[in-house]
């Protein structure tokens, strides 16, 4: 247990959110994450997925403390990040970087790709000279497939692919041992994707590096990742082995989540089962008791209603989150 | 079959303070009744101005040139009027975004019986039956209660189905659905494309899917086309472009889409990028990108050639060398 490089225990991000009263207001908490419990090695990706407004972000951001965390632990190398003061949790992000979605919206457009590149290591190595800096930059700028020529352009004359190598360039400077991606390949047209992901894999393999890969997209997910985290409205459904999940999904969201995906095979595309849900997600200020899926579910009883599923070994690393997974 | 909607040789430029940029190159297209069309590209391809032209709906600095005739009538020289008698009435559109193309401050009842009230000249109380009939028909929940709420009190999906119910209020001959499945949750996504496929069973329209989702066209397709650069590059049968993709950059596009049906080991990629529209490559706009390129590629412009069962390319590589 304590050996271990990243643990989440029941971490729970509440926002309150205003809902009346006049004067003095009243507030109910929305609950974005509600008691997420996982662990990351080195070296490993854990993909993160979910619909839009299931907290798979603010799960991201809250590993990094960039949200604070209303409940639970974020153990890092042993340390609790939760309890930290703000100057011993900047020393502690030396080691903990983010790539975002949106590669143009997250760099700065009056700093050259150089200069972005080079803001950790000005933070983080001070003692570093002007040359070495810029040498440590250009290496990274070939690694991640840019060119070092490029080092004085600004953000808006690279493109959207470019963007996200920069940032990606920015999280990997510091050789960090964890890395979260919020949807980095979201934005991206789908030749730009494949080039971005193969780069996130070998970045991986060349720097050890752990991953927290969060996206909507479960093919790229399974390509990527070497277990994976289902999350609806801020619980984890289910977290299993890559094989197994995409192999046997035991809980009736993810087996929804996975038939849903178009498959890009006519012949195998119409003559699918499709799992459909009905309705939508109910609103997160507002969640159903019991199971918090229970409203979209064909195998819901009135257990579902009355008691919260927790999370349960279904097989070889795969847990699941369902009363009725057997059946 | 007669086509109810051709285009032929499209061209559609913008004048920029850059210069004027090509956004569509000669595109000749056609879709049957009851057919389902797909065409696919990456951003900047020219997939969705190809039929922002055929609906007179080009930003004002576009000009179009070429013909796109909706059975026989000519759209790019009909006036404002004579567009405004045809659109919602034959030809309908379903944009990506339900939020922003539906009128905030109109309530989704009125939005839908307009259409009839406009074109069939119906009173308001026959409107709103048809229209609530109609939100049935694309299976909304409480439907009426819905026809006195605003687009804001839906969620994401509903708004799509009302999209898709206001396009089909006048059963229009040809209805264009533009990344119809993009701005929403996979899980609703695969309700609207359900809903899509009845619509293409029950109804003899003609349907154009525009989308960069391989998976959708995959599903709902009975032709593809694929765009580069704002030019066809390849056109053929759903099952022709997906077994037997013949030009480079179809089969890159395949290859290079995670699939969550097969394990793969690394994903295959096109190196380098899109090309900038203002500044495209001679000869073959693809040919920078392409394994397969040699010399004829970087000075002559392939054209579009016949192969089997009215399949498509341009390439000048045969196609032996070029399928894996």
């Amino acid at each position: 247990m304590s050996d271990a490089f990243l643990q989440v225990r029941d971490l729970k991000v509440h926002f309150p959110i205003r809902t009346g009263g006049i004067l003095i207001g009243e507030y109910t908490p929305l609950k974005a994450v509600d008691g997420v419990s996982f662990d990351l090695n080195p070296g490993e990706t854990l993909g993160v997925v979910g619909e839009s407004g299931c907290g798979k972000s603010t799960l991201g951001r809250a590993v990094l403390q960039l949200i604070g965390a209303t409940d639970g632990v974020v153990s890092w190398l042993g340390t609790d990040l939760t309890s930290l003061n703000k100057k011993e949790l900047i020393a502690a992000r030396e080691n903990l970087q983010i790539v975002f979605q949106d590669p143009l919206a997250s760099l700065d457009p009056r700093m050259t790709a150089g200069d972005i590149i080079a803001e950790p290591l000005r933070n983080y190595r001070p003692t570093l000279s002007k040359a070495e800096r810029r040498k440590m930059v250009e290496d990274m700028m070939e690694r991640v497939g840019l060119l070092p020529r490029m080092i004085n352009r600004y953000p808006h004359e690279f493109s959207g692919g470019q963007c996200q190598r920069i940032g990606i360039a920015r999280a990997m400077i510091l050789r960090p041992k964890l890395v979260i991606c919020d949807e980095p390949v979201s934005a991206l047209d789908v030749s730009i994707q494949a080039q971005v992901v193969n780069l996130l894999m070998d970045l991986q393999r060349d720097f050890g590096l752990a991953l927290l890969f969060i996206s909507h997209d479960l093919a790229i997910v399974r390509h990527i990742s070497h277990r994976v985290l289902v999350l609806y409205l801020g619980k984890v459904m289910e977290l299993a082995d890559k094989a197994a999940l995409y192999a046997t999904p035991r809980h009736p969201y993810t087996q929804a989540l996975l038939s849903a995906v178009p498959i890009p095979d006519p012949t195998k595309e119409r003559n699918k089962d499709r799992i459909l849900l009905t309705g939508d997600l109910p609103s997160p200020l507002n969640p159903p008791t019991g199971c918090v899926f229970r409203t979209r579910c064909g195998k819901a009883t009135e257990l579902c209603a009355s008691q919260t599923p927790e999370l349960e070994r279904a097989g070889d690393g795969q847990d699941v989150a369902c009363h009725h997974w057997k059946d | 079959m007669t086509s109810v909607l051709e285009i032929d040789g499209l061209t559609v430029s913008f004048s920029t303070p850059d210069g004027d940029v090509s956004a569509v190159s000669d595109v000749s297209l056609s879709v049957e009744a009851g057919e389902c069309l797909g065409l696919v590209g990456e951003s900047g391809s020219g997939k969705s101005q190809t039929f922002m032209a055929a609906m007179g709906l080009l930003a004002d600095n576009g000009t179009a040139t070429g013909e796109i005739r909706l059975d026989g009538i000519d759209l790019l020289s009909a006036n404002e009027k004579k567009l405004n008698t045809l659109r919602g009435e034959r030809i309908a559109m379903i944009f990506q975004d339900p939020m922003t193309s539906l009128t905030p401050h109109m309530k989704i009842g009125r939005q839908l019986s307009e259409v009839l009230i406009e074109h069939q000249k119906v009173d308001a109380r026959t409107g709103r039956a048809r229209a609530l009939d109609m939100l049935n028909r694309v299976h909304i929940p409480e439907a009426e209660r819905r026809l006195d709420m605003y687009p804001h009190e839906l969620s994401g999906g509903l708004r799509q189905r009302v999209m898709i119910a206001m396009a089909l209020m006048c059963e229009p001959e040809v209805i264009v659905a533009d990344e119809p499945t993009t701005a929403l949750d996979v899980t609703v996504q695969a309700q609207i494309l359900d809903l899509l496929a009845e619509v293409k069973d029950n109804l003899d329209a003609a349907i154009v899917l525009i989308t960069h989702d391989l998976g959708v066209v995959a599903g709902l397709a009975d032709r593809v086309a694929v765009m580069y650069a704002g030019r066809i590059v390849e056109q053929g049968t759903v099952g022709d472009i997906f077994a037997l993709p013949a030009h480079p950059y179809t089969q890159g596009l395949l290859a290079c889409t995670p699939r969550l049906d097969v394990e793969t080991e690394a994903l295959v990629t096109i190196s380098g990028q899109p090309p900038n529209l203002q500044n495209l490559p001679s000869g073959c706009s693809f040919h920078p990108r392409c394994k397969y390129v040699v010399d004829q590629c970087k000075s002559e412009r392939p054209a579009l050639e016949a192969m089997d069962n009215g399949h498509i390319r341009a390439c000048f590589r045969p196609h032996v060398e070029v399928a894996q």
